[in-house]
């Protein structure tokens, strides 16, 4: 899983029927401390996150193993949203 | 799954039979936050009905051989959605 920060959405109306409905968010990925990296991509939304909210990314065929998303061509889906990161014993991101 | 343009198509006769009728379509990965293509080129199967000039996302992996089009099919990048609007933070970056 990677670090991503909600920064947008993505509105289509012609979509595979599978995902039909669901939200797609624009999502930068960043590092622990939160800070973007210069990488952008759509994921589906699982848990309700909103923009500016930093959030862990699942990539790959992983991203099919939800109720939601199985045999669903979906390769990104947001499963959690972060509330705070620990490196070392300090704090890098707290919400 | 990721966000490009549709720059193009791909045309070939001489394919693996599987894919025979699947359309080809040549994208350039673009950089939503000015909308510009980012010189990284990829051909994608259709599963939308997807034309030139258009936002779309792919899908990519094992995950494109999930839509209806491509099941069972050798793809690894599947075109699953035409972009209709894409807002940053409250304020349109594209609209169709």
């Amino acid at each position: 899983m990677i670090f991503g920060k909600i920064i947008g959405t993505v509105v289509s109306a012609q979509i595979d029927d599978g995902i039909k409905g669901r939200k797609c968010l624009l999502v930068q990925t960043c590092n622990y401390k939160a800070q973007e990296k210069n990488d952008c991509l759509v994921a589906l939304d699982l848990v309700g996150a909103g923009v500016g909210e930093v959030v862990i990314l699942s990539q790959g065929s992983s991203a099919r193993q939800t109720e939601i998303t199985f045999k669903k061509p979906v390769d990104a889906v947001i499963i959690g949203i972060v509330d705070m990161v620990e490196k070392d014993n300090q704090i890098t991101y707290k919400k | 799954m990721i966000l490009a343009k549709v720059v193009g198509t791909v045309v070939s006769t001489r394919k693996e039979p599987k894919i025979e009728g699947i359309k080809f379509l040549l994208l350039e990965k673009i950089d939503p936050s000015n909308m510009q293509g980012k010189k990284d080129y990829l051909v994608a199967m259709d599963s939308v009905g997807a034309g030139l000039g258009e936002i779309v996302f792919y899908v990519a992996g094992s995950s494109s051989r999930m839509t209806d089009t491509t099941e069972g099919k050798p793809s690894d990048a599947t075109i699953i959605s035409i972009v209709d609007s894409i807002d940053i933070a409250g304020e349109y970056v594209y609209k169709k």
